[in-house]
Order: structure tokens, then sequence, then C-alpha cells
């Protein structure tokens, strides 16, 4: 796998047992990609991309094939080994924001930094310096109930970049959120990447998403059915 | 950094948190409460009979077996030269024992008579009283329960019967001089007490004794003869016994205590781990191991007996002050049932019991927030990050 190489899929099969037989949610996926990219996993419902992303970020298994992320081969590393991979590399967005209730926005996004044991004066300036990036510092005490849905997510995307990682994986990052809020949220993600070097997997059917992508692969019914580079995103400019 | 996390975890909680340690600061209350009533009792109980009954110990005439009324009539002797040597010194008294039938209100009702020297100061009864001047009757001290149970007031007057060394039944009448209050029952409840050199006479004893009562501060002597010497734990055990029996009961209630406290953690685990799956699955996804999750879970819990030992001290700290300096007053009269127990109980709380408590307690408390816990190692990340759990 070459320096530049993130991801690199061969042959992943991913099935899921359903009573006594199994389900096959994906089969043949080749898929590589390469550093700073910004690509999509798009298709309707059921189609498997938030099982891709699972099988990328380490969260599931594959039930064949190989997969390499950030030079570490999931399919025989240990749980351990992926929650490491997941803590020092990778950072997850979800739909449904997935913020401790009971931690204050700083909290929220010192916790990675927390896990990777970063010293506490490093931690403060780190956590302060993500919270600006998404336009949040007014914010930082307030507890994620007394946020918008908008600024939820953005607290989410702090927390996904405060340890600065090699890989973001977003499942349906702003399926709840206004148009409003979702171009705002994409014009960060798209400043992350362009200014980190960030490489990003978005799973999404949002068509507002789709604007902003420079490379997006087709999903239906577990298998990759396009593959399909954009020159030009219609609102990938900042 | 889990401990970290548990304390913000807890603190955020809020009220479910608070609930949870409350109801275990009742349990540590209760179990220390309860705890400490049973070895003030104890400890009462000790002060009691040493005070009132046993002073230092005992001689005891070898044939005398306290148990068996039937030995009293061959256990007496002349004491050995070295115990009537205490006895000179004031550092030991005899005690004659034997049996006898009294008559108040016309009803016959077996006794055992004793014999006290009305002199001694070893022991906290009084036994001054019987120097009062009762013309040819035969003065009689009784405690307040023997009082109650034979309706005899200070001056009431009764015949007494007894069997003299030579297997001869003789008579007379006694009049009652005093009615002691005491917490023994054993020196109260069918016991009257006499003057000694008058009971040596009326059972054709001269100078013989049944047992010798000696001082806390008397030295033990070498030549007792065949006469037995028993210390203070020997003569304790029939109490110590006693408590003993009645411990089950109080571990019972300890232990039900224990099991409330128990619940409430473990049902407010496992409502944790499935209102909290989603947070499991993020903390995971963030890249915390399974079994960093458990740990952070049970450590939760375990702070949980943390908090109420602190409450405990807070809330219940002045309680047990109190009780300690003024005593819990008894409802009913224990000695009627054949307890040692204070009319006015004062609860002994140790170190050692609040030490014992608070380590019993925070690993009961940790066994059940592991428990539960458990069920995490078990999760998929991704079926908790659905909210979904097995």
């Amino acid at each position: 796998m070459s320096n530049n190489k993130v991801v690199e899929i061969q042959k992943l099969l991913k099935q899921f047992p359903v009573g006594g037989d199994f389900f096959t949610a994906l089969s043949d996926i080749n898929f590589e990609l390469e550093k700073a990219e910004f690509t999509g996993l798009v298709g309707p419902s059921g189609s498997g991309k938030t099982t891709l992303l699972n099988i990328i970020g380490g969260l599931d298994s594959p039930t064949k094939g190989t997969i390499n992320v950030l030079g570490m081969e999931l399919g025989s590393a240990s749980h351990n080994e992926r929650a490491f991979l997941r803590k020092t590399k990778m950072g997850f967005i979800f739909q449904s924001y997935n913020l401790l209730p009971v931690y204050t926005v700083f909290e929220n996004v010192e916790l990675p930094l927390i896990l990777n044991k970063v010293e506490s004066k490093e931690r403060k300036r780190l956590v302060t310096q993500a919270v600006e990036w998404v336009g949040l510092s007014d914010k930082i005490d307030s507890r994620p109930a007394q946020l918008s849905g908008g600024e939820c997510q953005r607290t989410a995307i702090a927390r996904a970049i405060v340890h600065e990682p090699a890989l973001i994986l977003a499942d349906e990052p702003t399926a709840n959120l206004d148009a409003k809020n979702s171009h705002q949220i994409m014009n960060i993600m798209v400043r992350l990447n362009k200014e980190l070097n960030t490489s990003f997997i978005f799973a999404t059917h949002d068509e507002k998403i789709m604007a902003y992508l420079r490379r997006i692969v087709h999903l239906e019914d577990g298998q990759i059915v396009k593959d399909e580079i954009i020159e030009n995103p219609e609102m990938g400019a900042i | 950094m889990l401990f970290h996390l548990a304390i913000k975890n807890l603190i955020g909680a809020g009220i479910r948190t608070w609930l949870n340690v409350f109801v275990t600061a009742v349990s540590f209350f209760m179990i220390i409460f309860t705890s400490g009533m049973y070895d003030g009792m104890r400890s009462h109980a000790k002060q009691v009979t040493i005070d009132t009954e046993v002073a230092g110990g005992a001689y005891w005439h070898p044939k005398y077996d306290p148990l068996d009324p039937f030995s009293y009539e061959d256990a007496h002797g002349i004491p050995p030269k070295e115990i009537h040597e205490l006895i000179q010194s004031n550092d030991a008294f005899s005690v004659l024992v034997s049996q006898a039938s009294i008559y108040p209100n016309g009803r016959m009702m077996p006794v055992m008579m004793k014999g006290i020297e009305p002199n001694q100061s070893i022991i906290n009864l009084p036994t001054q009283s019987l120097l009062t001047h009762t013309d040819d009757l035969i003065p009689v001290l009784i405690g307040s329960g023997m009082a109650k149970y034979t309706q005899l007031k200070v001056g009431d007057t009764f015949a007494i019967r007894w069997l003299d060394a030579n297997r001869t039944y003789d008579a007379d009448e006694g009049v009652i001089v005093a009615i002691m209050e005491t917490e023994n029952f054993k020196v109260d409840m069918g016991t009257i007490w006499i003057p000694l050199d008058r009971a040596q006479t009326m059972l054709d004893m001269e100078k013989e004794a049944t047992y010798i009562t000696f001082s806390k501060k008397s030295a033990t002597i070498q030549n007792k003869e065949n006469w037995i010497y028993r210390d203070v734990n020997y003569l304790m055990r029939d109490m110590e016994a006693m408590i003993k029996a009645d411990e089950p009961g109080a571990q019972i209630m300890y232990m039900i205590l224990l099991a409330l406290a128990g619940m409430g953690i473990f049902n407010s685990q496992i409502l944790s781990i499935f209102r909290r799956r989603k947070e499991i699955g993020t903390l995971m996804a963030l890249g915390m191991t399974r079994s960093r999750v458990v740990t952070l879970f049970t450590l939760e819990g375990g702070m949980n007996a943390f908090f109420a030992l602190i409450m405990t001290l807070i809330l219940g700290g002045p309680v047990f002050i109190y009780f300690a300096l003024y005593g819990i007053p008894l409802p009913i009269d224990y000695s009627e049932m054949g307890l040692i127990v204070a009319k006015r109980l004062i609860p002994v709380y140790t170190m050692g019991l609040f030490v014992s408590t608070t380590l019993f307690i925070a690993f009961v408390v940790l066994v059940l927030s592991y428990l539960p816990s458990r069920r995490i190692a078990k999760m998929k990340p991704t079926d908790a990050l659905r909210g979904k759990i097995n």
C-alpha cells in the first residue's frame, strides 16, 4: 500500500446471520481511497453504505476479503488494535451527533484527547482551536440539550477533528439538519479537507452533500455500481 | 482518565445519581447504626455483668455448678487460707448459695438464696441495706424484677424455708429491707440476698462459702487447693453466647439492607447500560476499548459507594453522635426476657466498624456494578451505536 493510500479494500464480503440463513450486505467490494480525498458512498437505504463505513472504521469486521486502513490490516486486527487505530487516526461524525449529554461542548470535544492521554494544557489549546474552527466559541460551556441541531453537529465535527485524524468517517452528517445548516457543516468539512489534508468518507443519500463531493461511489444492493470522479464539484469551492 | 470521566458522568446524571447514592447511604447508615446498637448492647451487658456480678473473677467450690440447683447442697466449704486472706483484706467476698422456698402472699416460690457479705464493695449491689435492723427477721434484699413478680414491697414479710447442712428443713420469717434497681436479671430474678453470717447460721455452714468473688485488682493466688479459678471470660461466656445467639437476627437485617442497596445499584447499572448504549457505542467509536468501557461503568457504580459514605457521614454523622452521647430510650424492659439491656441504650461506633462496613459495602457495590457492566464486553459497537442491545 502506497503512502498516499488511506483505504484499500479487496474482494470484501459482508454477511449477517438472519434466522438460519445469511443476508449479504456487501459483496465483491474493491475500493481505494487516497489521502485528502473527499468521497461519498452514495446509494439508497439498505445499499450497504453504512456497513461499508463501519467496516472501514473498524467497528465491524468483514466476512471475507482484505481491508487495509491507514496501514493496518483490519481483518486480522484485534478489537484493541482497531480501537487504537480509531482513537489515534480516525474521527467519526454521526447522523444523530452522538454527543454525550452530560458533557459540555468543551468536554465533548476534549474526549478524544483524553483518550489519547494528551496533557491538560495542550488539550485546552486544541479544544479551543477546534471549537473556533467550527464557530462555536460562544457555546463552549453549553450542554448538547442547549444547542440547535446544527450546533450539535458542529460540536461533533470539532470532536472528530480535534486530534487531527488522517481519516474522518461521516455517516449521514446532514440528515437531521435543514438546508442552511447542512451547507454550513459541509463548508466546514471542505475547509478542513483542504487546509488539513484530512480524508473524508461520507455515507449519504443527501443531494446537498453530493454537490460538495469530489468522488462519488455508488452502491446498490451491496455492490459498487459506479465510481465517479467529479472534477469541479458544484459547491466544492470555498 | 477513567476516574475523571466517571466523576463527570455521575455528577452529570444529576438526580439519578443522588437517588442511588441516597439509597446506598441509608443502607450504610442502618448497617452502622444496627451494628453500633449490637456492639453497645454487648458492651453494656458486659459492663453491667462485671459491675454487678463478676468483678475480677471467682473461686468456685469444686462441686458448684450454677446451672444445677441440686449441686448447691453439697457445694459449700471453708475457703482455703490464701483465699480467706483475700477476703480479710477486702479484696474478695464470700457468697453462700442454697436452694430455698419463699411464701410471698401465700404462694410458694422456689428461689436461690444467696448469703453475701453486706460490707462488700467489690460488686455494685446495695448489700449495705442488709445491715438494717430487723429484730429477729431475716433481712432480705431483692431486685425490682423479683419484687414485681412476687408483689413484695419494702417492709413486707414472708416465710422462707430452706434445707440446712444436716439435711433438715427449717423455716423463718424474712423481711424486705431494700429493692434494688438492676439491669442484671441474674442477680434479680429468682434470687433473694441475705447477710452472709445469717445464711451460714441458718444453713449450719459456719465460715463456709460456695464461691468467692474477687476484685479486679487482686492478684491471682497460688494455693487455691481444689477450688476452681474462674476468670471473667469464663463467667461471661453464657452472656456472650446469648448475644451471639441473637446475632443471626442482626445479620439477616444487615443482609436485607445490603440487598436493598445492592438491588438499587444493580438495577441502576442495568438501566444505565440500557439508556446509555449509544454513548457506549460512541465511546467505542472514539477508540475506547471494551474493557475500558466496562471499567468506566464499574467505576461509576463503585463511586456510588464512596459518595454514599460521604453522604452517610454528612447526614448520619450528627445522628450517630447524638445517639452515642444521649443513647436511645428503649420502650420495653428487656430484663423480663432474660436480657441485660439498658433502659437507654448507648450504641458503640468504633473505627473498625466504620472501616469494615465501608470495605464490605464497597466490595459488594463494585461486584454489583461489574456484573451488569460485563454485558458491554459482549456488545458490538455497531449495535450500540444504533441503540441496539443484546
